[in-house]
């Protein structure tokens, strides 16, 4: 009885280790398989490579469907992708049409934009769409290594001087060449202009105190 | 005195080969990863970029050696040196046309496993000697990979020398094409003695030599420690493996061997089982096409194109299949491909009995 049972004990270990080996050729022809599978694919994209890409419009019906010929490099500066005209990328200041409200400024949500404004004595002229300007830019500066790119100096700008342009390719070798100066005043005018406000509210402080003396002097 | 002179023209024009190899190697590497993957590989040194290696290798040139304050300044020298000298020297006996050897053994195949053997030396050397971690795991990772899977490939060799009954790879040459003087059988069956070509080579003379083919080709590519078996080197786990301590022409002699030793056992596979030197084309009739076709200039470029054919079908596969598992490689060399090659090498004995 007991040498019936290890018998079949034995018997059914070795059914097992069969089973286990099955299994493990199979495993085996099976990866050989898939790999020639792979192979197969790798290969056909080897020879496939001989196209190049040709550039064109992402809103092309088979632009995807292009993608899976050829390869797929841009070579950048030699082939650009078309970009739309109407593009969000740099930031540009028609500083004609600005007046000086620093909205942008505040609204910009990593402080890229700096500006600094001088009260002029009276007003000084009308931008393109009739706003009076009354203050001189002496300072308008734009960090676009800071920039992120999200559009909210456009959507505030009263007079829409503050706009983003379609280049996108600024590359410069110092990191300050990314800081964009939009002010066109010289440091010679900015001291004369703040020269003439101060002279102005001087004058207007005198006239205030004179004023001030005249009607003390009425009343007593 | 004069043969003195040729050894070391002859050492020198190897050297040469080989750097030369490991250049374009390199290229052709970068190349067909790129074409692969759809993308264009090296463009600008150069016309298609043919000179971006040469460049390559003038940084590598210019770079600081470095040696790590805390690494065994012996071992971590020395390593890249016996590393590439092993497989520099597997050079030695390689057989490249009809009687074009640079050093004729009658031990060419046992002298070749020896000192191949020995680059696992330097990978250890290199590991141990950097005193880095991920250093040590690659060398432990590479000794372990390396030395299981010699016994697959030597088993495989062992079933080729078994039908053909010699280790001499000159030899092995001469009986697999039209210059043969014993019988060639294709397939056992049909002599092809004075037909040649394609069906004179090893892998048809008996059928599961192409099986030992497949296997020692499989071994090969993790005894050169390439994908998928590249865990010893595995860069998103390692950072390089052994030679991650490396720097400038040491790091330069480390991949030197790396590619020297895709063309060696690449080499050894075509001499074993494809023909050596020996033309792919047979004779049909009065069309003597192998008999035109053999002779030094003929061997030296039928040698070089199968191997360079089988670099780059490793290229290929590197390009191809992920990584196996520790686990997974082992299992594939002590389950799988030890005991068929065992089994080759005891066909092998009962074809040469019974059916040669």
């Amino acid at each position: 009885m007991k040498f019936c049972l290890i018998l079949k004990c034995s018997k059914f270990r070795f059914k097992t280790n069969l089973i286990k080996k099955i299994v493990l050729l199979k495993k085996a022809y099976n990866a050989l398989v898939t790999a020639s599978k792979g192979m197969v694919l790798t290969l056909r994209h080897f020879f496939g490579s001989k196209k190049d890409r040709k550039v064109g419009s992402v809103k092309a019906d088979n632009y995807f469907k292009r993608l899976e010929e050829g390869t797929n490099t841009i070579q950048y500066p030699k082939q650009k992708l078309p970009i739309p005209e109407v593009g969000r990328y740099q930031l540009d200041v028609e500083i004609d049409d600005c007046i000086v409200c620093d909205l942008c400024a505040k609204i910009c949500p990593v402080d890229c934009i700096a500006i600094e404004s001088i009260k002029a004595t009276q007003a000084i002229g009308q931008t393109s769409d009739g706003s009076t300007k009354r203050l001189y830019a002496a300072k308008f500066d734009i960090d676009m290594a800071k920039c992120l790119y999200c559009g909210l100096c456009t959507v505030v700008c009263p007079t829409e001087c503050i706009t983003m342009t379609n280049q996108y390719d600024r590359s410069v070798y110092q990191l300050g060449d990314l800081t964009y100066h939009f002010s066109d005043m010289d440091q010679e005018l900015i001291d004369q202009k703040t020269k003439e406000f101060e002279q102005q509210q001087a004058e207007k402080q005198a006239a205030k105190a004179a004023a001030l003396k005249a009607k003390e002097e009425g009343n007593s | 005195m004069s043969f003195y002179i040729t050894y070391i023209f002859i050492a020198i024009g190897l050297f040469a080969f080989a750097a030369l190899f490991a250049l374009f190697g390199v290229y052709a590497e970068r190349k067909v990863s790129a074409f692969i993957q759809d993308r264009l590989g090296p463009t600008e040194t150069g016309k298609f970029g043919l000179l971006q290696t040469l460049a390559d290798a003038l940084k590598l040139l210019q770079k600081e050696s470095i040696i790590p304050q805390a690494a065994d300044k012996v071992l971590f020298v020395l390593a890249p040196v016996i590393i590439f000298v092993s497989v520099y020297m597997g050079f030695a006996c390689m057989p490249w046309a009809p009687g074009v050897a640079s050093s004729k053994i009658n031990l060419g195949l046992y002298y070749f496993f020896a000192i191949l053997s020995i680059e696992v030396l330097g990978i250890i050397m290199a590991g141990w000697g950097s005193n880095n971690k991920y250093s040590m795991l690659g060398a432990i990772r590479s000794v372990a990979q390396i030395i299981s899977y010699e016994i697959p490939a030597g088993f495989a060799l062992i079933s080729v020398v078994m039908i053909s009954q010699t280790l001499d790879l000159q030899e092995i040459s001469v009986q697999q094409g039209v210059l043969s003087a014993e019988k060639v059988k294709f397939l056992g069956l049909w002599d092809v003695t004075h037909i040649g070509g394609l069906l004179s080579w090893n892998v048809f003379k008996a059928p599961h030599l192409i099986i030992a083919f497949v296997i020692y080709f499989i071994s090969s590519l993790a005894e050169s420690n390439r994908a998928p078996f590249d865990i010893p080197e595995a860069e998103s786990e390692l950072v390089a493996g052994f030679h991650t301590e490396f720097t400038g022409m040491k790091f330069g002699f480390v991949f030197l061997a790396e590619y020297s030793m895709m063309f060696l056992v690449s080499m050894i596979a075509v001499i074993l089982f494809l023909g050596a030197w020996n033309t792919i084309l047979p004779n049909i009739g009065s069309l003597k096409l192998a008999d035109w076709t053999t002779g030094t200039v003929w061997g030296l470029t039928w040698i070089f194109i199968k191997t360079l054919l089988l670099v780059g079908v490793q290229i290929w596969i590197r390009w191809t299949l992920p990584r196996l598992r520790v686990d997974q490689l082992m299992d594939l060399c002590w389950k799988i491909l030890t005991p068929l090659s065992f089994l080759c090498m005891v066909i092998s004995g009962i074809w040469r009995l019974w059916v040669m």
